[in-house]
């Protein structure tokens, strides 16, 4: 099928906001090429399983391509429409399945050497979009705060790396009650300002005491759910003619009930802690990664205004000999590698949080749990210095947050 | 387009100069452009018939700022004080192809940016290098070893072209580890991923892969000695250049190729263990080029080859994340280097101007006198 053959019965089987949205644009979807609609439906069947921002998103693109004139889509349609797709590719319920023939997709691109044009379309596109979409400005400055480093005793190593040329680096903070305080600082945000999934709290092993106004993922809450998926991936991987492929597909179908999730969870975070799992890589065995990959998923989606990400201990992977010397051995944590995996993640929680609206004035505060190194990343404080000056926690917020 | 051209042009060419001039600067390295003269390669019959080729892919990719950028050169030691002063380096090799490690291995193999299925046991469309060396040079079985990390690059050996079809005895140490922990109780379950791309996923073995029977016979290794051996390793990548030293001692293939893949751990996403894989095959780099030294058959008359099959996204990239992948296609993730070093290599020489990694199949053709007639490469001319 072609989307011009598109009738309002191909998306019977859509949720229902989903639906309405999809038969509301009918004309616009007949028009666009397959190579791009296929993405553009990805994102409107799961319409009503979607954060506020990002619905505002789509309709807001959904609006402009309404608005365009028939020679602004052949200009920003031209690079997509050029790309082949093969006969089989054309054939798959595309309608139906947009993620299994996103994945099909993919590999005949990248078999025929087109992902390159590919890319550069869809960058093109998205550059124009974004444009096209009106900026609402901010209720407030968006906040960022990685806290790294739990249970290491001490670290002679430098931290902070990458993200030093971009702010100030404070050698002297008092760590006593630093958590506490910063998750002070969330609960007042989310009470100034209280916009549906817009203060999160992520936390990569048991989470603190918080304000219930928070959006909360846990790695350790999260546990049942991560049990039920890896006994669900070894089922499936056991099947007869199961490949990668198949596995992959089988897991972007899985609902929350799936993994044993309560039926009365909220429907938008529960889907999205599900995916978190199985489209995560490493998520489900390093609590490392999963706090990384889902404050990168909560950003990208739901663009919050606060987020804290609290990185814990992941478990060791032994070696080799080790597992052969001694495979009944009680599972151990690695504080000091933890340590280097959350460094990174901090740096990229900064680049993901920089991609958002508004970037020029956001804060970024990452900081070495119960030590005395931060660093912060703020319009008010210089980059690439340091500070020697001894503060405690909630001077440190002052100056960050000014 | 054209500008987006330009600019990934103008990228990978300042991901090669970064290369050159830290190498230049530091390691005290020519640039060779500057070098004119005679081939340090000497292609006389007789030479030919003793040289040794072994080829190291430093997988499963590593980008520039955790190797050769300055923040990450605390992690290749042994590249940069050891071997990049004995080497020809290239700076920018650039992998146009399909960014799996098999497949992207697998086009290193034939010179031709294959099409395969990355996560199917499935041999190369095209004649491997190891078909054309043994075809046109008459060499048998036991001159020619792959030693691959896993299942899916079991049929590496050999593809399925007419009139070739005799290549290389492919050994999986991770499947030998399997076979020969059958019915224990160890839980290797993170060291036999097959592929960290899908990591709770292994394929099944088909084809002509190495038999664990066969490791008492041909590699003179009871299973008992080779578990012992086994307890001594940390990684995967340590077994397979117990492996490779083994064969060497035992068999002296003229042609042997080692894929390492422990960085590959990348896709778990865990930094810390993506930068120890990196350290790990940067001492096991080091460490066959001493066993070269130290073996007789080899001493002097082999030649090093040592490059990624390809890098990883940039962090800067919003399509990937970061260290984890290599699923953008970005300059980060095509443009990698080769050090080529021993027999035949001129040393403390850099080459900035980008090659290809289809490049190396022509170019062991040329330094060993056999004719990849299929490859779509270009033989390097520094390497002639």
């Amino acid at each position: 099928m072609q989307p011009g053959d598109l009738q309002p019965e191909n998306f019977a089987a859509y949720p229902p906001l989903a639906r309405q949205l999809a038969v509301a644009h009918l004309p616009i979807f007949r028009r666009l090429p397959l190579t791009f609609l296929a993405s553009l439906l990805l994102q409107v069947i799961d319409y009503d399983f979607r954060f506020p921002e990002e619905r505002r998103a789509i309709d807001a693109e959904l609006s402009t391509l309404r608005l365009a004139s028939p020679q602004q889509m052949d200009a920003w349609f031209a690079p997509f429409a050029k790309i082949t797709l093969s006969p089989k590719l054309e054939r798959l319920d595309w309608v139906a399945h947009p993620a299994e023939f996103l994945e099909e997709e993919s590999a005949w691109l990248w078999t025929t050497q087109q992902q390159d044009a590919f890319s550069t379309a869809a960058m093109q596109y998205q550059a124009r979009a974004q444009k096209a979409v009106p900026v609402a400005p901010l209720p407030v400055f968006r906040l960022g705060i990685a806290v790294i480093g739990q249970g290491v005793a001490s670290w002679d190593q430098p931290l902070f790396r990458n993200l030093r040329p971009q702010g100030t680096w404070f050698s002297q903070v008092q760590p006593e009650n630093g958590l506490a305080a910063l998750l002070s600082l969330l609960e007042s945000r989310a009470s100034a300002h209280p916009v549906p999934f817009g203060h999160w709290y992520i936390d990569g092993g048991q989470a603190s005491a918080h304000s219930d106004r928070l959006t909360c993922v846990s790695w350790d809450a999260l546990q049942p759910v991560r049990s039920a998926l890896l006994h669900y991936m070894q089922k499936q991987i056991q099947q007869p003619g199961m490949g990668p492929e198949q596995l992959r597909t089988n897991l972007a179908r899985l609902q929350p009930s799936d993994l044993g999730m309560s039926p009365n969870g909220d429907p938008v975070l529960d889907r999205f802690q599900v995916k978190i799992f199985s489209e995560g890589s490493g998520t489900q065995i390093f609590s490392t990664t999963f706090a990384q990959w889902t404050a990168r998923e909560a950003l990208r989606r739901a663009q919050p205004l606060t987020m804290l990400v609290r990185f814990a201990p992941r478990q060791r992977q032994r070696p080799m000999n080790e597992l052969i010397s001694n495979a009944d051995a009680a599972p151990q944590l690695d504080p000091a590698g933890s340590l280097v995996d959350a460094d990174m993640g901090a740096w990229y929680n900064w680049i993901n949080q920089q991609r958002l609206p508004g970037y020029e004035q956001s804060v970024f505060i990452a900081w070495f749990e119960g030590h005395s190194q931060a660093l912060v990343v703020a319009p008010t404080l210089p980059r690439g210095t340091a500070s020697s000056t001894a503060m405690d926690m909630p001077k440190l917020i002052s100056l960050a947050i000014g | 387009m054209a500008a987006n051209t330009m600019n990934a042009r103008a990228l990978a060419g300042q991901l090669s100069r970064s290369r050159r001039d830290f190498l230049r600067s530091a390691a005290g390295l020519s640039l060779g452009a500057a070098l004119l003269g005679g081939s340090p390669f000497v292609s006389a019959e007789s030479v030919r018939r003793r040289r040794k080729i072994i080829v190291i892919t430093f997988g499963g990719g590593a980008r520039d700022q955790e190797t050769f950028a300055p923040e990450g050169q605390e992690n290749i030691p042994h590249l940069l004080n050891e071997l990049i002063p004995q080497s020809s380096f290239f700076t920018q090799v650039v992998n146009r192809g399909i960014l799996g490690h098999y497949v992207a291995t697998a086009s290193l193999a034939t010179g031709v940016y294959e099409t395969l299925n990355n996560f199917s046991a499935i041999p190369p469309q095209h004649p491997t290098v190891f078909e054309y060396f043994r075809r046109d040079l008459g060499r048998p079985a036991n001159d020619a070893w792959v030693v691959a990390p896993s299942n899916g690059f079991n049929r590496i050996g050999e593809s399925e072209c007419r009139h070739y079809g005799f290549g290389a005895t492919v050994v999986l140490p991770k499947r030998l580890l399997q076979a020969a922990t059958a019915g224990t109780q160890v839980d290797y379950e993170h060291l036999l991923h097959d592929n960290y791309e899908t990591p709770l996923y292994t394929l099944p073995v088909e084809g002509s892969e190495f038999e664990l029977q066969q490791m008492e016979s041909v590699l003179k290794l009871s299973v008992a000695d080779f578990l012992a051996h086994a307890r001594t390793l940390a990684s995967p990548d340590e077994l397979s250049v117990y492996i490779a030293k083994r064969l060497m001692t035992l068999f002296a293939p003229s042609l042997l190729w080692i894929t390492m893949h422990d960085i590959d751990i990348a896709h778990s996403g865990t930094y810390s263990l993506y930068i120890d894989g990196i350290r790990r095959t940067d001492r096991l780099c080091s460490e066959l080029w001493q066993a070269v030294q130290s073996e007789p058959e080899y001493a002097g008359n082999t030649t090093l080859l040592i490059l990624p099959d390809f890098g990883r996204d940039a962090d800067q990239d919003s399509g990937g994340n970061g260290f984890q992948h290599h699923r953008t296609g970005d300059v980060a993730s095509r443009t990698t280097w080769m050090m080529v070093m021993g027999a035949g290599a001129r040393e403390g020489v850099v080459y900035d101007h980008p090659v290809q990694s289809i490049d190396l199949v022509p170019s062991l053709g040329a330094m060993l006198g056999f004719s990849p007639v299929q490859s779509q490469g270009k033989p390097i001319n520094e390497l002639l």
